[in-house]
């Protein structure tokens, strides 16, 4: 990843819509994919599935918990189901159901909750998930995926439809910038990097590392290692701590609650293995509002210029 | 805890010897564990044998729903030699397979795991639209608790397979009148249940399902039927040992050793009772 300007002039598509197209692809090479949603086809980029598959594709209302329920019984059968809704309300309202139904029987479900974060803009605050990576990444068998953009939701659909257990697939209203490209790698588990530095780590999941690389680009002055983190759950260790054992500090970004996200994942392990400085862009202890997404990120001291302060203070 | 190798085709009496021994099975689970909930799982304990030795075939499926009368599930895998009795011994203790509540990670015999309520019906749906999909012409099975019709998601499953006309799904509702705290009536009565269901567009079979023969006879009729069906399975919570028999005290608390043998004395008794019938 070099050239960032001008692929992030491309603001054609959301993670949702890489989603969308991802699991009609998927659905045409395995026959064993049904999709569940509840009510939100359209929102949740089902639409062209419901079309094109409608006797795999199943709506059951404004129903989070039986929707949790009904994928676990689907897959229990031997189905791979991805279950859609607005991430407040799936894992939000039915995590009790997919801690059970879902997890303790390991059963092949993934959780795909779209409209993460303050991303969300003008919804406010009551559809703005930003405690679903923790929710979720507290599950035993669960893994949590935090795709960057367009092109990233599209391969994590295609791995999640052929990894085997539960997954929570986190996804974003907005259309934002492509930070990936085609050939660029992907797999469950593992981070990438970026761009390479030595002076201090940057770590991030989801679109909002897009702020990172415009920061970045204008602290010439110091060579920053920018780390993609799809996967929270599990995390690629290795990829983390090398870097961290040569810049010795890391800041980690996400549109999220600082409390059990990314930054907590990854504080949880340098705790451990080697303790360094950190410092974390998120939302502190406080909920959304209404707003477009650009000024959320200002008002909530989220955007590339707090991202440029954070670096610059660590 | 020893069990008789159960008869392949059971005649109505075999049937509620079978019961008996399963009942018998729960008080030891239960008094070793000194953990469990008794209740229920003698209450259902007829319904449980009926299943099991005579209308679940290889390719239906059982949910227990209410997962905290799982004393009464093992107990029948164990008399169905699905699972060595002598495991029932561990029950509750650590390492074994048969958990507080129902883990089907650790016990494949079991559909599901469960024991927060309301969770069962949904899983059982979602089995259920598998079965149409594979064009497999399993019957799904789920237990609820009478406690469980408290739980908006059992209302929510309920909505779903009755707006769907979804064939191929029972749902048994252990109608016994207690929960943990109280009597259902007193707590949050679901009545007038019947009326609720039916206008949730399920069939529905009211039945006394501590009666082996009408118990049979409701199970098959609702296999049989095109329509989900509901059974409500009125039973007394505790069946069998009289001391527990009606009272929500015994929901989830282990008897004593003195209880516990004055428990199998009754028990005893109903061998007896069930062995003079002609």
């Amino acid at each position: 990843m070099t050239n960032t300007t001008t692929q992030q002039n491309c603001h054609n598509f959301s993670t949702r819509d890489g989603f969308g197209e991802a699991i009609v692809q998927a659905a045409k090479q395995d026959p064993n994919i049904v999709v569940v949603t509840a009510d939100l086809t359209e929102s949740t980029r089902v639409e062209e599935f419901a079309k094109t598959y409608p006797e795999r594709f199943f709506q059951v209302g404004v129903a989070e918990q039986n929707l949790a329920g009904i994928g676990a019984g689907l897959a229990l059968k031997g189905k791979t189901v991805f279950i859609t809704s607005f991430g407040v309300f799936s894992p939000g309202r039915n995590w009790d159901q997919i801690r059970i139904s879902i997890c303790y029987s390991n059963a092949n479900v993934k959780i795909v909750g779209s409209h993460a974060g303050i991303a969300t803009g003008q919804d406010g605050a009551t559809h703005q998930a930003l405690e679903d990576i923790a929710l979720t990444r507290v599950l035993p068998n669960m893994t949590v995926v935090s795709p960057c953009d367009y092109l990233e939701a599209k391969k994590a659909t295609r791995a999640l439809a052929r990894h085997k257990g539960p997954a929570y697939l986190r996804l974003s209203r907005p259309k934002t910038p492509l930070l990936t490209k085609d050939e660029t790698k992907f797999e469950l588990g593992k981070a990438y990097i970026l761009q390479e530095g030595t002076d201090v780590t940057v770590a991030g999941c989801g679109p909002i590392l897009a702020e990172v690389l415009t920061a970045a680009e204008q602290l010439t002055e110091l060579s920053i290692e920018i780390i993609n983190c799809p996967t929270i759950k599990p995390l690629d260790q290795a990829t983390l701590l090398t870097s961290v054992k040569k810049t010795g500090k890391v800041v980690v970004v996400e549109d999220h609650q600082v409390a059990g996200g990314l930054g907590s994942a990854i504080a949880e392990l340098l705790a451990q293995e080697f303790p360094a400085k950190m410092s974390f862009i998120g939302m502190r202890d406080t909920f959304g509002e209404s707003g477009s997404y650009e000024d959320l990120l200002k008002k909530y001291k989220m955007n590339s210029e707090a991202i440029q302060k954070a670096i610059l203070a660590i | 805890m020893w069990m008789p190798q159960a008869a392949t085709n059971p005649t109505l009496k075999e049937l509620e010897l079978i019961a008996v021994n399963i009942r018998r099975a729960i008080i030891g689970m239960i008094t070793q564990a000194q953990s469990g909930h008794p209740a229920g799982a003698l209450g259902t304990t007829d319904i449980i044998t009926a299943l099991y030795f005579c209308e679940l075939k290889p390719e239906d499926d059982f949910i227990l729903s209410n997962g905290h009368i799982c004393p009464v599930l093992y107990a029948a895998l164990a008399a169905k030699s699905i699972i060595d009795s002598r495991e029932l011994a561990t029950f509750r203790q650590i390492n074994t397979r048969l958990q507080g509540h129902p883990h089907n990670t650790e016990l494949p015999e079991l559909a599901t795991s469960s024991g927060p309520l309301g969770q069962g019906l949904s899983q059982a749906i979602g089995m259920v639209l598998a079965n149409k999909l594979d064009n497999k012409h399993g019957h799904v099975f789920c237990m609820i608790s009478d406690g469980e019709l408290q739980e908006g998601q059992t209302w929510e499953a309920l909505m779903y397979a009755g707006v769907n006309q979804l064939a191929g799904l029972t749902v048994i509702v252990d109608r016994n009148h207690i929960q943990i705290s109280g009597n259902t009536e007193d707590v949050l009565s679901p009545e007038p249940l019947t009326a609720k269901l039916e206008a949730f567009n399920w069939a529905v079979i009211d039945i006394n399902g501590n009666n082996m023969a009408v118990t049979l006879k409701a199970l098959k009729e609702a296999k049989a039927d095109n329509l989900p069906t509901a059974i409500i399975a009125n039973t007394i919570p505790g069946k069998g040992v009289e001391f527990m028999e009606y009272q929500f005290s015994w929901h989830g608390k282990a008897p004593s050793k003195t209880e516990a043998e004055q428990a199998l004395k009754e028990l005893d008794t109903l061998e007896a009772r069930v062995r003079s019938k002609s």
